[in-house]
């Protein structure tokens, strides 16, 4: 299938409906459909109110693995955006691409904006910045996984909310012992139960710090910790206590139904959540599993960054930090973080959000923030950045279901997907050029 | 020997294929050409880190168990879709033909589901099938049976080849019908009037009659299968449980356009392209001497 030459007929037809405006013109393509769409358009809309020589244009392009693959088409073609919203797992090949980016601190710098790399949150932002601490894409949404409980089953099957695994355990039989159809259920397995399990009880999911210190880095998630965790989750689901239920957000109607009392997922579907559930429900924070660690490390970030593309002129360039100001600003980011559920990235953000009294009268709203900023984030807790990731997230679901399917033990389908992933990172490694 | 007959050399006759040699070069000799080469580079997302690396990419491929795994499970997935989907479609074409009254408005609704787009067909079966939400795992309940398609890898494969299926049903009805009509009434009724049941008169007159229709949808629904299914199976199941679902093609679409690993999804196409021919090759050798035109 000719493949390049698809991506390169798409990318066309998507940037030819642009035209020219007097006012410098910028590009933002990103990847919020529904209502979130309509907030990221609200933005730009705003941003354009308060000046008259640049105008950002948000652009709608389908999920983030669509949004991404339209940009590296178009920038393969010459006809990129200036801004990308990125998801968190193609960060390895975005920074990967030496010449492609630009990194939004220099930008920020040769723009003359101010700029200051404390103001954020250190999990997200640590996330996103080269050995050196240099900041490559700017934070926009992101999220991190939290324990959803339904408040009123929990509290009819006489059971509390858990905190470790054990009483995970526990308040699963009480619930399927209460009549519910099962305990507990996840989705995006690959970063809830094993990116975040290991950040959460400080171990590494591979070498060279997660893959932050160089593309030579090798998987080792499949330690004997997380093997037994995840034998005890396979145990539950052979007891009925644990239902698998697809590999991303799939599982949400068992929670919102009311057939699991419990699900553990983004802190962002916060909006999906109390919309459709017709029972009280809460947050809290993710289980610890007290045969690893006695007290939790902090969690990890999911969710998506905006990336600036070279190629452009200065003048664009100049209109693309002033809108990454605005769009930094507490007033932006407390809103868009109080809208969605998506974190507030920078501390300011999160202390006007305090003082709207956001958090008293939406309580468990901070479990995400608490949580990511729950200690100063270390090399196994920082976030991880692995080239290819999104095929070393199919190979790790792929083993994984082989595991919930009781085809595999844990240490079996952890050992195959980490040499699947080594194969993989193996590969990216020879094309990577890093900076 | 056949004798040549020869006609005086004249341009016009190039000039009336020139059209048709054009567009298969450049919508199909151009990129597979493309393919090809793309096939022996490892390359970044960006194109900015670019290596020859010859047959490395297919080296890759047939080391990798997985891989070869899927040759098995793309047969089984395409025969039985384009089994399932040719022997439904024949069925209600023999019905249609026989109805008298409201005859278009039959067929039309058959037809319809043609209509849809892979990926929405595939989306419309996720919510059929939804083990809590869809209406299907609700009466396979009272039947004892519990569905789950996000962790059982066959009822996983059940689904996309249903879903597959119909999606093609409508059209290789379209065909049949078409078929069905164009044989004359007055072999029927003379086979009717001699005392043939209808099962009698469909497999001795018109079964043979429409083989040639039947070759071509073989044909087509093999490649249907082989090549147009990606989208079906990434909106139903992505492949998952486990590796169950994932065929040849979702595994080009998935490394390829999701992946952006372009160097081993272009490997990938060769061979499936390499695939095809042969396939291709083997019906029209093999399977058309049994057809009578």
């Amino acid at each position: 299938m000719p493949i390049k030459s698809l991506l390169c007929a798409s990318a066309v037809l998507a940037v030819a409906g642009s035209t020219a405006f007097a006012e410098t013109e910028i590009q933002w393509w990103h990847a919020m459909g529904g209502t979130n769409g309509e907030r990221v358009n609200k933005i730009a809309e705003d941003f354009n109110a308060t000046q008259s020589d640049y105008k950002v244009v948000p652009v709608y392009k389908g999920n983030y693995t669509e949004t991404m693959t339209a940009a590296i088409a178009a920038f393969r073609a010459k006809e990129h955006p200036q801004i990308v919203q990125v998801f968190e797992v193609g960060t390895a090949t975005m920074m990967a691409a030496k010449g492609a980016i630009y990194p939004v601190e220099k930008l920020m710098n040769d723009a003359g904006e101010p700029f200051d790399g404390d103001a954020f949150l250190p999990a997200v932002v640590s996330y996103y910045e080269t050995p050196e601490g240099e900041l490559l894409s700017m934070p926009f949404n992101s999220s991190t996984p939290v324990l959803w409980y339904n408040k009123d089953a929990l509290d009819a099957a006489g059971a509390a909310v858990p905190a470790t695994w054990d009483e995970v355990k526990t308040a699963s039989q009480k619930l399927v012992d209460n009549g519910m159809k099962c305990g507990v259920s996840f989705g995006w397995q690959s970063w809830v139960m094993i990116e975040n399990f290991s950040a959460w009880h400080n171990l590494p999911t591979g070498t060279k710090e997660n893959g932050f210190a160089g593309f030579d880095t090798e998987l080792t998630f499949n330690n004997a910790q997380v093997a037994a965790r995840l034998d005890d989750v396979a145990s539950m689901g052979k007891d009925g206590l644990f239902v698998y239920g697809g590999r991303r957000g799939d599982s949400l109607p068992m929670f919102t139904n009311g057939e699991c009392g419990m699900w553990m997922n983004s802190s962002a579907y916060y909006g999906s959540i109390s919309s459709q559930a017709k029972f009280e429900f809460g947050q809290a924070m993710l289980p610890l599993d007290t045969n690893v660690a006695d007290a939790p490390q902090n969690s990890i970030i999911g969710g998506a960054t905006l990336w600036v593309l070279e190629g452009h002129d200065e003048a664009e360039y100049k209109g693309t930090a002033k809108f990454l100001t605005y769009l930094s600003s507490p007033e932006v980011q407390s809103w868009w973080h109080q809208e969605t559920g998506y974190v507030p990235i920078t501390t300011a953000a999160y202390e006007l959000s305090k003082e709207q009294g956001f958090y008293d009268s939406n309580p468990g709203t901070d479990t995400a923030i608490k949580q990511l900023s729950l200690n100063t984030p270390t090399a196994n807790s920082r976030g991880l950045r692995y080239g290819n990731f999104v095929q070393v997230r199919d190979v790790i679901n792929e083993e994984l279901e082989a595991l919930w399917g009781g085809e595999k033990t844990a240490q079996d389908a952890l050992d195959a997907a980490v040499s699947r992933g080594n194969d993989l990172l193996r590969r990216f490694e020879r094309t990577a050029n890093p900076s | 020997m056949l004798k040549r007959v020869h006609f005086p050399t004249s341009a016009l006759p190039y000039l009336l294929v020139a059209p048709q040699i054009l567009i298969t070069l450049v919508f199909f000799i151009w990129p597979a050409s493309q393919a090809m080469y793309q096939s022996f580079l490892i390359e970044d997302a960006f194109g900015l880190g670019t290596e020859f690396v010859w047959f490395e990419n297919f080296e890759i491929l047939w080391s990798d168990s997985h891989y070869l795994a899927s040759f098995q499970r793309t047969a089984v997935f395409s025969l039985l879709v384009a089994g399932l989907s040719m022997g439904v479609a024949l069925l209600l074409a023999g019905f249609a033909q026989r109805v008298v009254r409201g005859a278009m408005f039959y067929r039309t609704l058959l037809i319809w589901p043609y209509a849809v787009a892979p990926v929405l067909a595939g989306a419309l079966w996720v919510f059929m099938f939804n083990p809590t939400l869809g209406i299907f795992p609700y009466f396979l309940e009272f039947a004892g049976i519990t569905w789950n398609h996000y962790l059982n890898g066959t009822q996983a494969m059940a689904l996309v080849i249903l879903a597959a299926a119909w999606k093609q049903v409508a059209y290789n009805f379209l065909f049949y019908l078409a078929a069905m009509q164009s044989i004359p009434n007055s072999v029927i009724e003379a086979a009717a009037i001699d005392g043939a049941g209808p099962a009698r008169r469909f497999w001795t007159i018109i079964f043979p009659l429409i083989s040639p229709t039947t070759f071509f949808l073989l044909v087509i629904n093999m490649v249907y299968a082989f090549f147009e299914t990606f989208g079906i199976i990434h909106a139903v199941t992505q492949g998952g449980p486990g590796t169950s679902t994932t065929i040849l093609v979702y595994k080009v679409f998935n490394d390829g356009f999701v992946g952006l690993d372009l160097g081993g999804s272009a490997a990938q196409s060769v061979v499936l392209m390499v695939l095809v021919i042969a396939m291709t090759v083997v019906q029209f050798r093999f399977v058309e001497r049994k057809v009578a035109y």
